[in-house]
């Protein structure tokens, strides 16, 4: 931790910018090197929009992804038969609210709020906060655990999932 | 498909009249346990009562119409109407009316008590609500369908219970695309391409035939099956090194005592097959990576939504490696994240697009397999809903199952 830097203002700021940076790659679409921003025991889960607490022992959630089964994502994601994405779907990311909820060891816990613009034949935002678990490494992060409960009530003007939210 | 005209005498013709899943009796475990649903466009209470029994409701307050539960589940005594402060017990008996001296000597309370849908009945848990108080009971109405769902409902030892969470979504789609590719296997293939890969690149789809072996049954009353060997990994139970070595010998051991209580050849079908099970006209199960229970509101002549739950056997307990596996397993698949599902939304989407051109191009073709005995990768199963629905819309009833009407192929496989 030492390495990323001492004082909280300065720790925030490093945050962010990861987190901005990852917001950029998901945007761009560029999932090989989001990919690469995951340690190799990384979670990722989306809760069900009626359980936004739940978690993958006891409910069913939308989205809870081993390490494994995130690169199955991005691999699929990069196929031309994905069909719900393809072509890509145009998408926005406005992150905010960063906040480090707290500092154990090698590891932090960060939440933030973000909106994610999918357009594709028409317009619909997922809107939620992050739980992010970050593990400093050198001068930067690796995410161990990355969960985005949506506020939404339902899937209803969505239909899917089909994005990296 | 298109049609807003349809769309108006289905509701009158199949939905007045069918039995409709509302929800399964694990949801509302303890007295005063509530879940609201929408059947069939009417707002709907599905409660336990305070002592006990499983009832429903209508959501509409008896004084003005207000709806009157306001919260998707939870646990009651009275429900007070936020209107008026109308309130009334788990029973639908009205209990309270507000400064009641306004109301004349005619008036009786007891006269509006909360409405009740004409019928609801149950099939091992499995509540259906009627709209119809002359339609047939419900067992009599699941035909050869109960058959099926024996199928899945006897792989739990101790009963199947709704494992908290759904997926709620909607599709800009009719309808009846989403009953026809629950129940398509020819599309897995294509539309599931990279789901096929990830099963390849996870180690399984051992069984090379899987996608082309098995075949399709006219159930009877508008009821459809397809089933097929599994393509890939189930949690009860067909080991493929997605589940990792460690799950392999408790998958074992779900396989022998399956064949310890239903025997060798039964057993081995609950384990080893995948079902695709339509139940007219809008309830899927399938059977499938894990098991779901897929309920289809239409809401617009191009729309539709969905409630999608997984059912599991109750002894697969919150936290256990079990419950993990076949969650997991599930959401491979099924789901708006899932590597499956957000393609057959696009796909019934894509559909519905085309439709707009059906003035000059008319037909949506499911003739493959009339000629054969029907495999898993032929239509029957389709032609069985839409004759169900021809014939229903027609006010004639229920038809003949498809196996009187196609070639003696196919009646000779169906009869066997």
């Amino acid at each position: 931790m030492t390495t990323v830097a001492a004082d909280g203002h300065a720790l925030r700021l490093a945050v962010e910018e990861f987190l901005y940076d990852e917001a950029a790659l998901l945007d761009e679409w560029r999932l090989d090197e989001w990919l690469e921003l995951f340690t190799s025991d990384a979670r990722y889960e989306v809760p069900s929009t009626d359980r936004r607490t739940g978690g993958p022992a006891d409910a069913l959630m939308l989205i809870s992804d081993t390490r494994s089964m995130i690169t199955a994502r991005v691999k699929r994601l990069n196929s031309r038969k994905a069909h719900r994405e393809f072509p890509w779907s145009r998408t926005r990311r406005i992150v905010g609210n960063v906040r480090i909820l707290s500092r154990h060891e090698d590891e932090l816990e960060v939440t933030a709020n973000f909106v994610v613009y999918r357009s594709r034949r028409e317009v619909n935002a997922y809107m939620g906060r992050y739980l992010y678990r970050l593990v400093a490494v050198g001068d930067s992060f690796k995410i161990r655990f990355r969960r985005a409960e949506l506020d939404l009530e339902t899937l209803d003007s969505h239909g899917t999932l089909s994005i990296i939210v | 498909m298109t049609s807003p005209d349809v769309y108006e005498d289905e509701r009158r013709a199949l939905f007045d009249h069918c039995w409709l899943y509302v929800g399964h009796e694990s949801e509302i475990p303890n007295a005063g346990d509530y879940v609201r649903r929408t059947v069939a466009g009417r707002p709907l209470i599905f409660l336990r009562d305070s002592d006990g029994a499983v009832r429903m409701h209508f959501n509409t307050c008896t004084h003005r119409g207000a709806t009157l539960c306001r919260e998707d589940a939870g646990n009651a005594r009275i429900f007070q109407c936020f209107y008026h402060a109308w309130s009334f017990d788990t029973k639908g008996k009205l209990v309270v009316t507000p400064s009641a001296d306004g109301y004349s000597p005619g008036f009786r309370r007891d006269e509006y008590g909360l409405k009740a849908p004409a019928r609801f009945e149950q099939y091992r848990g499995l509540w259906f609500v009627n709209y119809d108080a002359d339609a047939v009971d419900l067992r009599t109405y699941l035909a050869g369908a109960a058959e099926y769902l024996d199928l899945v409902l006897d792989q739990a030892e101790d009963g199947m219970r709704i494992v908290p969470g759904v997926h709620r979504y909607s599709v800009r789609s009719n309808w009846k695309l989403m009953v026809e590719n629950s129940m398509d296997g020819y599309h897995a293939p294509t539309v599931h391409a990279t789901y096929i890969d990830f099963v390849k690149d996870s180690g399984g789809g051992q069984r090379k035939d899987a996608l082309t072996a098995g075949g399709a049954l006219d159930l009877g009353n508008g009821h459809a099956v397809l089933e097929s060997p599994a393509a890939w990994a189930r949690p009860i139970a067909y080991w493929e090194p997605f589940f990792g070595e460690e799950a392999r010998d408790d998958i074992a051991q779900k396989l022998a005592r399956l064949i310890d209580r239903h025997g060798e050849e039964r057993g081995r079908r609950m384990a080893e097959t995948f079902r695709n099970l339509v139940i007219f006209p809008n309830l899927i199960i399938n059977d499938v990576a894990a098991i779901t229970v897929r309920r289809i509101e239409p809401t617009a002549v191009d729309r539709h939504s969905l409630e999608a739950w997984a059912i599991a056997p109750a002894e697969e307990q919150a936290g256990s490696a079990a419950l993990q596996r076949r969650l997991d397993s599930f959401l491979t698949f099924l789901g708006p994240g899932g590597f499956a599902s957000p393609d057959d939304v696009e796909a019934l989407e894509s559909c519905q697009q085309g439709f707009a051109a059906a003035r000059e191009v008319q037909w949506s073709d499911i003739s493959r397999g009339m000629a054969r005995q029907p495999g898993s990768q032929d239509e029957l199963q389709i032609r069985t809903f839409w004759r169900a629905y021809a014939s229903m819309l027609d006010g004639a009833g229920f038809p003949d199952r498809v196996a009187g009407i196609e070639s003696p192929i196919a009646v000779e496989a169906a009869v066997r």
